[in-house]
């Protein structure tokens, strides 16, 4: 083996640190998925009865469709039947006040970064705790109701403000959409709820923390973001699930909605457990995510750090309706070992002078398959749209892969659209260079990549980046250092 | 301080170094000079911990310590600095991140808490001075769309920050114009202490008229052929290398 190989395979060779089980009593049901499933599942949350047949008709139309095949990925079958669609921690409902919390629940939150103690959190940030298929906490609400801010689990949404969820639920990712969103729409369990009212600007920033923690199980959630006129929120999500040898799904769908002259910046640090060395385990990660910028001089933001998961299969991308709105995506996808990764966005213009940017940054290490695939799309009355994407990769070692497949469909003449790709290496002489000035090639890589991907993180809200940044020296650091 | 017995230096099974031998102590200042393909910036990247050529034979002592034993990020901890002949650029990594870092690496080993960020700005501003460094280029990522004079120049900065024991310059007067290159000597000159040393490497003897050498010693097909004080590198001025190499080829 030469130095390079041994270092490379020392800094890539991490551990996942989030890989703990919590024992906790679970009520689950039967693993397999019928319309007998659903209806259970849409009983245990006490659904209207036009949410269960919602969910049936999604079913129905999942029955008809197949797997999509077009991504660059190698996907397993999945047997659809081996899985559990509902889990809970026991008591199911959610907790009232902190004293009714497992301390179970309370120590895996903890344990995660994630205090659900409104005095221990982070100031500024609320939270929404979701493992497996419910909500356990909601942090902050009574602060924001003060605003007229609905932060709710999904559930909860669908109790106490059924119109809001009827009108908005499906009106940017119908169930038609695509194989998972179908699957989702039929057996989701739980999700964030967010509505901003009309010229608020949400003081804090909204978080939602997935946990996935009983075996067998998929989790499937939505979330559901309104902006009205005029407002502002700033939203972010995080997830983990414990170290298994089989492959756990996760398919969830993110709806977005920005009204005239509102903000919605939505980030995400994706780090499921991504399997092991060999590639064992892992989740599975089918998700999708997209906004409508639908009043005029709306914007809507997606940034993701993409750490974790087997497989990724994402593509947040924006509608951008209104004249004048703006949708940006900024991207860091991280994989190693043998993960696979395909994710990327689409810009779809219709209004006038809609302007789209599209920043990716890819790191391969270990045998992984890094992809970027994109669709900037520019209809015949987007006068003036304009695009700028930039799409780079960066490979570590050689028995990694990077792609990218850029797609642009432009109808309008006026239109102009942009696109940069490079492909780099982490050079020898760049490790050898830190090393001469004191810094070991852990460091220097987390450094280097930290550097690298600088112009994502520095879009990530402030407590975040760091995080972020600490989380892509663990991702491809390891036991260097 | 250094002291470099018999060492032979291969690269692809190639011999590049064939012997070398050489003392340094404290407070001196050596000059290596010789033509192109001698082997100067072998010996340059040997010392600093380069590991891409096989050293199959000789020793290294520093300080006391055997030097071929340690990597190369402590090597640099235990003060030997290199002055890179071509200077790496580092996107998106700011010089102070960059700097910030090393400074911090250096004091752990020592066993030293981090410096504070003010002191260690502070310490910059001080540092910039002594090479006339535009107080832009370190907000820059690391030597990242810098000119050949300024990538030196942010080499000397470095050093100066760093405070080596011993600074190996390799070819640093290459490419510079001659303010450049009163700027990098004057630098070099001013970090002169009784306690430091620093090994010059130089095709011409133009930066000699800068910075002054205690000996002077011409490499030459992997050997030490000649060593002297300054006024070799005059001789070698005057005469070119082809007198050396005559004298060299003849004894073979």
């Amino acid at each position: 083996m030469t130095d390079q190989e041994k270092i490379l395979n020392e800094v890539t060779g991490s551990d996942y640190k989030f890989g703990f089980h919590t024992d906790i009593d679970t009520e689950t049901i039967p693993k397999g998925l019928n319309k007998e499933v659903i209806r259970i599942i849409s009983a245990k949350k006490e659904e209207p009865e036009w949410l269960t047949e919602s969910r049936l008709k999604a079913f129905s139309h999942w029955q008809t469709l197949r797997m999509p095949e077009w991504a660059h990925l190698k996907i397993p079958e999945i047997d659809y039947q081996d899985i559990i669609y509902y889990a809970a921690p026991q008591q199911g409902a959610k907790y009232e006040s902190m004293d009714e919390v497992d301390p179970e629940l309370i120590d895996t939150f903890n344990r995660l970064g994630i205090p659900l103690e409104e005095q221990k959190q982070l100031a500024g940030v609320a939270i929404d705790a979701i493992m497996d298929s419910v909500s356990v906490k909601t942090t902050f609400q009574d602060t924001l109701a003060d605003l007229g801010i609905i932060f709710c689990s999904f559930s909860e949404a669908v109790k106490n403000h059924p119109d809001l969820i009827k009108k908005y639920m499906g009106s940017v990712v119908p169930y038609t959409d695509n194989y998972f969103a179908a699957l989702n729409s039929a057996v989701f369990s739980d999700g964030s709820f967010c509505f901003i009212p009309k010229g608020v600007r949400c003081p804090m920033e909204l978080s939602t923390y997935f946990r996935i923690n009983t075996a067998n199980t998929g989790q499937f959630e939505r979330t559901l973001i309104i902006a009205e006129d005029d407002s502002y929120v700033s939203y972010l999500e995080g997830c983990t699930a414990p170290m298994r040898d089989e492959n756990q799904l996760h398919a969830a769908i993110v709806e977005i909605v920005a009204m005239e002259n509102a903000e919605i910046k939505y980030s995400t640090v994706q780090n499921w457990y991504p399997g092991n060395k060999e590639g064992k385990g892992g989740i599975y990660n089918f998700v999708t995510k997209r906004g409508i910028c639908k009043g005029d001089n709306s914007k809507i933001s997606w940034t993701q750090v993409e750490t974790g998961s087997a497989i990724t299969w994402k593509y947040p991308s924006c509608i951008l309706r209104g004249n004048n709105s703006v949708g940006e995506f900024y991207s860091v996808a991280v994989t190693n070992n043998y993960q696979q990764a395909d994710t990327g966005t689409k810009m779809i213009h219709i209004g006038k002078n809609t302007r789209s940017t599209i920043i990716s940054k890819g790191i391969s290490a270990g045998k992984s398959q890094n992809s970027y695939r994109g669709l900037v799309k520019v209809l015949k009355g987007a006068e003036n749209a304009r695009n700028f994407s930039q799409c780079d990769s960066l490979l570590l070692g050689d028995q990694c892969g990077a792609h990218t497949f850029p797609c642009l469909e432009v109808d309008n003449k006026t239109a102009i659209v942009e696109h940069e790709a490079t492909t780099s290496k982490i050079g020898e002489d760049q490790i050898f260079y830190c090393n001469q000035r004191g810094i070991d090639t852990g460091n220097a890589i987390s450094l280097i990549v930290n550097g690298y991907a600088k112009e994502v993180l520095n879009k990530l809200p402030m407590e975040f980046a760091v995080e972020a940044q600490k989380l892509l020296a663990i991702t491809l650091e390891g036991s260097v250092g | 301080m250094l002291e470099i017995k018999e060492l032979r230096v291969n690269v692809e099974d190639k011999e590049i170094l064939k012997g070398i031998n050489l003392k340094v102590n404290a407070g001196e200042v050596h000059a290596i000079m010789g033509p192109n393909g001698s082997g100067k910036s072998t010996l340059a990247s040997a010392l600093a911990g380069r590991d891409y050529f096989d050293i199959t034979h000789g020793k290294i002592f520093y300080e006391g310590k055997d030097l071929l034993e340690l990597a190369p990020e402590d090597r640099a901890r235990e003060g030997i600095f290199l002055g890179f002949q071509y200077p790496v650029e580092i996107p998106g990594v700011s010089m102070v991140n960059f700097l910030r870092t090393a400074i911090n690496e250096m004091r752990k080993y020592r066993g030293d808490k981090p410096l504070p960020a003010g002191d260690f700005l502070k310490l910059m501003r001080e540092k910039k001075k002594i090479v006339e460094i535009d107080s832009d280029l370190t907000n820059r990522s690391v030597n990242e769309g810098f000119s050949g004079g300024e990538k030196k120049k942010n080499e000397i900065f470095q050093m100066a920050l760093l405070e080596p024991k011993l600074a190996i310059l390799d070819e640093t007067d290459s490419g510079l114009d001659i303010d450049a290159l009163r700027v990098v000597a004057n630098g070099v000159n001013n970090l002169r202490t009784p306690d430091n040393a620093t090994i010059v490497i130089t095709h011409y003897q133009r930066l000699l008229d800068y910075i002054i050498p205690d000996f002077v010693h011409v490499l030459y097909k992997g050997r030490i052929v000649k060593s002297g004080d300054k006024s070799l590198a005059k001789e070698l001025e005057e005469h070119g290398y082809e007198w050396i190499k005559q004298e060299v080829d003849a004894e073979v």
